[in-house]
Order: C-alpha cells, then structure tokens, then sequence
C-alpha cells in the first residue's frame, strides 16, 4: 500500500521534472573509476565545506550589523548573547580555512594526476575561477568582523592596486568607496560577502560539476575508463548498468555506480573530517592565531596600525611572492601572476600521459620542489620579513614560476613509462 | 644532533623575548573551573579596574550567572554604576575627559586575554615600578612608558627597580631593569599579590569568552559521537565495497 503510494508518487514528478532520470544519469548509473584513492575525497568535502558556509552565514547574518560602529561589539553579540552563537560563528570561521585546506587538497590531487588535461580544461578552468571567487570571499568576509586585523589586512590588499599606473589611484578609491577603508567599505564588502560572490559561487560549481559529468572523472592510473564503442569484453565491462548518456556512445571499463558505492565511501570520508574539523573548532578554534589573528580581538583603529601584518595563511604562499619582490608594481604583477599562470595549467603541459605515476622522474622532481616553495613562501608570508628570508622567499618564487617553465619545456617529448591497459586496484 | 639540540634550546627563549615585545613573560596558570578565584578576580575588576575600563560586551547577569553570584549580591556589591542587571558592563566615564587625562581612552577589556594573552597580563600588572619622571610616578617594564597608575598600589605597594646601565658599540648608554624590589609598602605578600593578580586574569580570560568551558565540554561529546560514527560508516562502506573487490 506505501509503496504504491510511494512509487505513485514518484511517477507524478518523472511526469513532470526528470528526478529519476537526474538521479540516475548522475549518480545512481553514473560510471566512476573503481581505483579512487584517498585523494579523490576533498570535492566532496569542498561541498560539504561550501554547505557549512552558507548555512552558518546565513544565521550569522541574522544577527551581524554590518556599520562601521556596529559590526564589531555584533560579533561579540553574536558569541554571548545568541544562543549557540559562538558555535555558528566558529563553524563559519573553521570552515573558512577547513574551505582552503579541502581545495588546496583537492587542487594538488588534480595536479599529480594530470586532471586538468585534454578533455579536462574546462574543469580545471571553472576550479580554478572557484578558487578566484573563494579567495575574493574570504578576503571579504574578513573584514566582517571589523577587528585591527581585518581593517589593516584589507588596507594593504586594496592598497596593492594602487600600484597599477594611472588608474591606480581612482582604482582604490572606486573599491573602498572612500579615501579611506570605512563603513562604506564594510557595507559594499557585506554585500558583495553575502549575496554576489556566494552566488557566484555556487553557480560556478554547478558548472565546474556538469563539465566533470560531461566528460567522466580523471583517476590515479591515468587512464580513460572509456573505450570506443564495440572494443570491451564482456569481463572488462563488468557487471554494472550505467545510464545510456555514457554506456551508449562508449564501453566502459572498470567503473562501478558512483551511488552507493562512492556515497557510503564520502560518508565515510565526511565522518573522519568532521572528526579533524571539530576538533579544531571545539578545543582550538583560534587556530595558534592562525585561523583567528590576535590583533583582531581589537576594533578596527584607522589611527592605529598594528607591528605586524599577517595575512590569513591561506594567502600567504602569494603574499611573500609580493613582497619577494622590492618593486611594488612589479611584485603586484607576479602577485597576480602567480594565481594566473595556474589557469594555464592545461595548456603548459604538454605530456600525453597524465598520472605522476607514469611519467618522467623531472616531473615528479619538478612537482615536488613546487610543492616544497609553496609550502616554504605559504610559512615566511606570515613572518616578519627580513633580509635573510627575503632572499628566500625570492629563491622559492623562482621555483613557484619555474614550474610551469620547467614544465612546458620538458613536458614536449617527456620520456614516460607504458601506461597499463586496465586500471590497478 | 646533541648539539642541534642544545642550539634550539639556546635559541627558544630569545625566540619567546621576540614575541614579548623584548620582555619575557611569566605563565600564568588560570583555571576557568576554579569558581572561588573567578569570583574574586570579579571582585578586584570591579573594585580597581571598572572605575576606567568597560567590559562592554558582557553582561552582569551573565557574569553573576556563570560565576555563581547571587542575583543581589552582584546588585549590592559589584554594579557601582546605576545599571541594571541585564545591562552591558559599560562604565561611566566620558570618553573625552578619559582621553584628556591620560592620554589616551582606557582600553575596553572584554577581549583583553584574548588579544594580547593570558600571560601577558599577569606579567604586566606585576611589573609596575616608581618612576619619578612619568605623570603617575610610575612605569611598567612590560610596558614602556605606559599612560595608566599602578592601581593595585595598595595591594601591592610600588616596588622599585633594579637597574643596570651597559653601554652598547656607539657608546651610548643604555638603562636597562632587570629586576623589582618590593617596597613591603602593600596589604599583600608578593605571594598573595601574584595570587590576587592571577585571579583578575582568570576573570578575564574568562570575560574574553564566556563560553569556553561549555564549548570544550559539548566538543567531547560532539567528537564522541563522530567516532562512532566514523566506525560505523566504514563499516558500511566496507560491507557495500565486498562485491568490488
């Protein structure tokens, strides 16, 4: 008698809007690489981060006065005297780095494995725009609070476009909408926080996910799970039904259902996050400073600048590429270029063979001195500068750019080992 | 490797005077669930520090609350300005003259252990010394030059500093304190004044956020409960992935 009801029902909608065929075609039929490794949970995290956000945000909203004499005795409101407050406000704020450290994750996983290229760009281009919106967010939200910190991490961020000849100055004006960081700014920022960019946002990671669909997940090996049409057996192809959109212009090999399979195996991923997430948000939601800056527990002070200005450790790998460089334009340039030349990605490298597993030992040796100046400009942005580290910062962003220099050069006839016709598991 | 060793302690202390602000600072071990000692960091806020500094995001009736003072007890003997209990702790005095009077306007403390540190101020209020040249006769060792007398002067009394003068490469000479000697003029033992100064920090590293103690208490079980989860959604995934492998 339910179930009659049930699947009366369920007829009623696929009459109307196609939800079995959706669920299907995405996820229930759709065909996922059997050979995921650990690497492969971070999109699904990234989501669950992006979900966190805009649900927290929206109740910190309800309560945040953004004025340049409200904003900052509303967030002590909002950690006092609303109910559960402090937990809302902690979420958003852990899940702002939580955001970073899922898609840096995720956008190394992509790099080691070559998913950005050929038939791939596309994702990797909305990715990257994502990662664009996400630190233009997070800059944003972080003037919310309207702390020192806040106040005199945006002056030196909106200050850097001053650098830009003739515009510069009308430039930086047109952005604070004053002479000076202000209730003005705050407002535009809140507004830009809470509706456009948010928007933005999620219409983008629809897109980055329809381009993925569209042409089928990457995989550690490599290897395309599918072959032209009429060239599989039967025991290649395996015993699982996917929707025709895939099974019926190609053969596709070793790919199971991503629903259940990749769902129970996400939720179990979400779990052992969570796990990692509260334990920060619960016993050490500051971070070491880090997450949440000292000088911020102090209302923002146009007349006051504080000794030491850090940005979020987040922006510091391309925050000590700008001040590597003694020319202030020039650095704005490579600051800039830094983010920018990712976008190449796809069309830098030139290889065929996509997975770090099979290809040259430059490109593994390549891969990780890229990853060691990362990590290495990501920990002097946040100190003090001076002349020794400087220098090594400078040293590092030579390694940053030379990456991708290094890359399209050897990457043309890179010697690369055989790809294997199955994927291993 | 022994020697790494001994270089990296070598070089932490000067690592600490560096994050100091050239000082280094003393621990100060507060305990959040030590009721007794909250109560009377109350006290002391209320009675030497609340007359120029607000705790402007906090309330009385959650101070009472949380530390477990009665309702009109905190009425009676810890509101001072014409408030009433629901009230924001902002205190009475006009900006303007604060300003004109010592320099600047006397911080708002709500923050105050969240923004410079626990250790911080327990260091600083124990390291005030008599210095003739200064408006209120006194100076502060972390604190170069502060704009605010030594309140705590009759607990304390004004200890006097130990100076030694070096002379750098220039042949300048430098006047440096190394140490406090009490006067012996306070109320209280120098033991009993650390005691009393710890107890106004634990108020108000309390103060910087209320919600310490619940938020750590509700994470045990909030991870408890992931942990379990956690076992159960592997089992899951392990008993779903039995047909692949």
């Amino acid at each position: 008698m339910l179930k009659k009801l049930v699947m009366g029902g369920i007829d009623w909608i696929d009459t109307r809007i196609p939800m079995t065929e959706t669920w299907n075609k995405h996820l229930a039929q759709y065909p996922t690489p059997v050979n995921f490794n650990f690497w492969y949970f971070f999109g699904s995290l990234a989501m669950l981060v992006l979900v966190n956000q805009l649900l927290t945000g929206i109740w910190l909203t309800m309560h945040y006065n953004p004025s340049a004499a409200g904003a900052f005795a509303s967030v002590e409101y909002i950690m006092r005297d609303v109910p559960y407050g402090w937990l809302l406000r902690y979420m958003h704020s852990t899940g702002a780095s939580a955001f970073f450290v899922v898609v840096y994750l995720h956008m190394f996983r992509g790099l080691i494995y070559g998913s950005y290229q050929k038939p791939r760009e596309l994702i990797w281009i909305f990715g990257m725009l994502i990662f664009l919106v996400l630190m233009a967010e997070a800059f944003m939200g972080y003037l919310l609070p309207w702390g020192q910190m806040s106040f005199w991490g945006a002056q030196v961020i909106i200050s850097l476009f001053g650098a830009i000849p003739i515009i510069g100055d009308d430039l930086t004006l047109w952005i604070r909408g004053d002479y000076v960081i202000s209730g003005a700014t705050l407002n535009r920022f809140f507004a830009l926080h809470v509706v456009a960019l948010p928007l933005a946002l999620v219409a983008l990671v629809f897109l980055h996910i329809v381009a993925l669909h569209e042409v089928g997940s990457n995989n550690p090996d490599g290897v395309e799970i599918k072959r032209k049409k009429g060239s599989a057996t039967e025991e290649e192809k395996g015993q699982f039904t996917f929707h025709k959109q895939y099974s019926g212009k190609k053969d596709i090999v070793d790919a199971i259902p991503f629903h259940p399979y990749f769902t129970v195996k996400d939720i179990m991923g979400v779990s052992f996050f969570l796990i990692c997430f509260c334990a920060v948000l619960f016993f050490i939601p500051e971070g070491g400073g880090y997450l949440l800056e000292a000088p911020n527990f102090e209302a923002a002070n146009g007349l006051k600048t504080p000794d030491h200005i850090a940005p979020v450790w987040y922006y510091t790998p391309y925050y000590a590429i700008l001040r590597a460089i003694p020319d202030k334009l020039i650095g704005v340039v490579f600051f800039g270029g830094s983010i920018a030349i990712l976008f190449l990605l796809p069309w830098l490298d030139r290889c065929k063979v996509k997975s770090i597993r099979y290809r040259s030992w430059k490109h593994k040796l390549n891969i990780t001195q890229f990853i060691i100046c990362f990590i290495v400009l990501g920990v002097l942005g946040t100190l003090v500068a001076t002349p020794l580290y400087t220098l090594i910062a400078q040293i590092a962003s030579v390694g940053y750019f030379g990456f991708f220099i290094a890359l399209f050069i050897y990457s043309k006839n890179e010697k690369t080992k055989p790809l294997p016709t199955r994927l291993t598991h | 490797m022994k020697k790494l060793l001994i270089a990296l302690v070598a070089i932490i202390p000067s690592l600490v005077f560096a994050a100091g602000g050239g000082v280094p600072l003393d621990k100060a071990n507060y305990d959040l669930t030590d009721k007794a000692s909250l109560q009377n960091g109350a006290k002391l806020f209320m009675n030497y520090c609340s007359a120029c500094h607000s705790t402007a995001h906090q309330r009385y009736q959650r101070v009472a609350t949380d530390l477990g003072i009665p309702d009109q007890m905190m009425r009676d003997s810890l509101i001072f300005t014409d408030s009433k209990i629901g009230e924001l702790m902002i205190n009475s005095m006009d900006k303007k003259d604060a300003a004109k009077w010592f320099g600047n306007p006397p911080l708002d403390l709500t923050l105050e252990a969240r923004l410079r540190g626990p250790d911080w101020i327990y260091t600083y209020l124990r390291s005030f010394y008599k210095d003739p040249n200064r408006p209120f006769g006194v100076n502060n060792v972390v604190f170069k030059d502060v704009g605010m007398p030594h309140v705590l002067e009759e607990l304390q009394g004004i200890p006097t500093a130990i100076t030694e003068t070096h002379v750098d490469e220039q042949g300048v000479e430098h006047l440096t304190v190394v140490g406090l000697e009490s006067s012996g003029t306070g109320e209280m033992s120098s033991d009993e004044y650390d005691e009393a100064v710890l107890d106004l920090v634990n108020f108000l590293v309390y103060s910087g956020e209320p919600n310490k103690l619940e938020r750590q208490s509700l994470g045990f079980w909030v991870i408890g409960f992931l942990i379990i989860l956690f076992i159960l959604s592997y089992l899951l995934k392990k008993e779903y992935w039995r047909d692949i492998h």
